[in-house]
């Protein structure tokens, strides 16, 4: 009920009732566009915008920096966790050549 | 085919790293003895990408998704699905609705039935459609089966507004539209739930916002994430949940920023103003009347309202015995825990609404979950 899909605008084809086209997946929808285009900007403006659509409206601009910024969090989180894992092995490592007297300090 | 930003929250190496990191953070949340931390998905969206990827078997034991009530199929009661079919039987109708309304039990039949039988119940991908076949049919009333928390109702408040604007005289929308704030507090406010934290929706949030939760955090003192739907989206906002639970936080955090502005959508807010008001109370399957849960159409728009247009018989009908979709809903049962589960009732024979959309608990059980879970 509450999907949405995301969706390009590919053509404006009535700006009175705001109907675009919107390409979903490769396929060409009539969409409604009105929530999404702000009030001093014709609809043109719009055109190759991603957009979420649902119910045969676009509900929300797609904001790619939004998008690259969780990604990128989500990239570092996971080189942070490769970090640790290194870290984790190294100190395994450490560990068990105690003897030889590598002497840092291992954070465990 | 391309789609933006889906694929790419999709990846299994980053699923890996955030579970990872969920794992570690575990040690660091204070918890009540043995009971797991319970994380409350409201929205039904969540509970099918949880079931449909498997999130809940990569999780270690001690964190749980409680399944919410936010899904509006499920959540609907028999009574409302009886005024439907009294509606679509009406000769001179056509029907129309979204197509997971279509198999809802009423208390003798669904609209499926009803229109095996011969009412003119048609599906529609988006309310704009039925407002097209008003056009094209000028000697039937169109009505439109309006149903949906605030995702939606933008949408069918903007095509009544279409409607008047064009003098469409022959349509009108049987308005069940919910509102995900107050049924948020009634399951804080429920004595039985120990919720942990809050999942929040993600769909609703781009319309409504996300300064709408922050009674959850000040008043409850409950951490919530608003997530996105891909299951990256899902694990990182579980991340942020229980790093707020860590960190002794209880805050409205954003995981969906792509999509979910902080102040909504103004634009759509103001059509759902234009058109609807709140009802003193709304009852729900399940859960009992909520105070201010559904919203009514505004007097301005009464020519477009199907419940004055057409006498609706409106009774309550009580739930089915055997069903325990309330206890479900409000996370004290689970689906396979139900009597009637798997047997009586089935995705194929639905005895309660839980079983019907594939957004319902039940159903995601039935279809993803049921060998792991169920004991041979």
């Amino acid at each position: 009920m509450c999907l949405g899909i995301p969706g390009r605008i590919v053509e404006v084809t009535d700006p009175e009732t705001m109907t675009a086209m919107v390409e979903v997946g490769g396929v060409r929808r009539p969409t409604n566009i009105c929530f999404i285009v702000a009030d001093d900007t014709p609809p043109s403006a719009y055109l190759g915008e991603w957009v979420l659509v649902h119910v045969g409206f676009a509900m929300s601009l797609i904001d790619a920096a939004e998008a690259e910024r969780t990604l990128a969090m989500l990239t570092e989180l996971g080189e942070i966790q490769a970090e640790i894992d290194a870290m984790q092995q190294s100190n395994e490592a450490n560990f068990s050549l105690r003897g030889t007297d590598h002497g840092h300090e291992v954070c465990r | 085919m391309a789609m933006k930003y889906v694929d790419e929250f999709r990846d299994p190496d980053k699923a890996r790293t955030l579970v990872a990191e969920i794992r570690g953070l575990i040690p660091r949340i204070p918890r009540a003895g043995e009971r797991p931390l319970q994380i409350m998905e409201v929205c039904g969206g969540h509970t099918h990408a949880i079931f449909r990827y498997g999130i809940q078997q990569m999780l270690p034991e001690e964190v749980e998704f409680v399944h919410g009530p936010g899904c509006p199929v499920c959540v609907l009661p028999m009574g409302r699905v009886d005024d439907c079919v009294a509606i679509a039987e009406r000769p001179e109708v056509i029907f129309t609705t979204f197509g997971d309304a279509m198999r809802v039990p009423g208390s003798q039949k669904s609209l499926l039935k009803a229109k095996a039988e011969g009412a003119d119940v048609r599906m529609v991908y988006s309310p704009l459609d039925a407002l097209a076949i008003a056009r094209k049919n000028p000697g039937r009333e169109v009505v439109f089966f309006g149903l949906g928390f605030e995702t939606t109702m933008p949408s069918t408040a903007m095509t009544l507004i279409q409607a008047r604007r064009a003098g469409q005289t022959n349509f009108s929308l049987f308005c069940n539209h919910i509102t995900i704030i107050p049924t948020i507090r009634a399951i804080l406010d429920s004595a039985d739930l120990q919720l942990d934290g809050f999942i929040g929706p993600g769909h609703v949030s781009m319309v409504i916002g996300t300064r709408a939760y922050d009674f959850i955090a000040r008043d409850y003192h409950k951490p919530i994430t608003v997530a996105g739907f891909e299951p990256l989206d899902v694990l990182h906002s579980l991340w942020m949940v229980l790093r707020q639970l860590a960190e002794g936080r209880c805050e409205v955090e954003n995981q969906y920023g792509r999509i979910v502005p902080e102040a909504g959508n103004a634009r759509a807010l103001a059509a759902v103003d234009e058109v609807y008001e709140l009802r003193p109370f709304f009852e729900w399957r399940g859960l009992g009347s909520i105070d201010h849960s559904g919203v009514r159409i505004r007097d301005a728009y009464a020519a477009f309202d199907a419940e004055r247009k057409f006498s609706v018989p409106n009774v309550v009908v009580a739930d089915p015995k055997a069903c325990q979709c309330g206890e479900v809903l409000k996370g004290v049962i689970k689906p396979h825990e139900c009597k009637v589960f798997g047997t009586a009732c089935t995705p194929e024979m639905p005895l309660g609404s839980l079983m019907v959309s594939s957004e319902g608990a039940c159903a995601a059980y039935y279809s993803y979950g049921r060998r792991e879970r169920v004991p041979a």
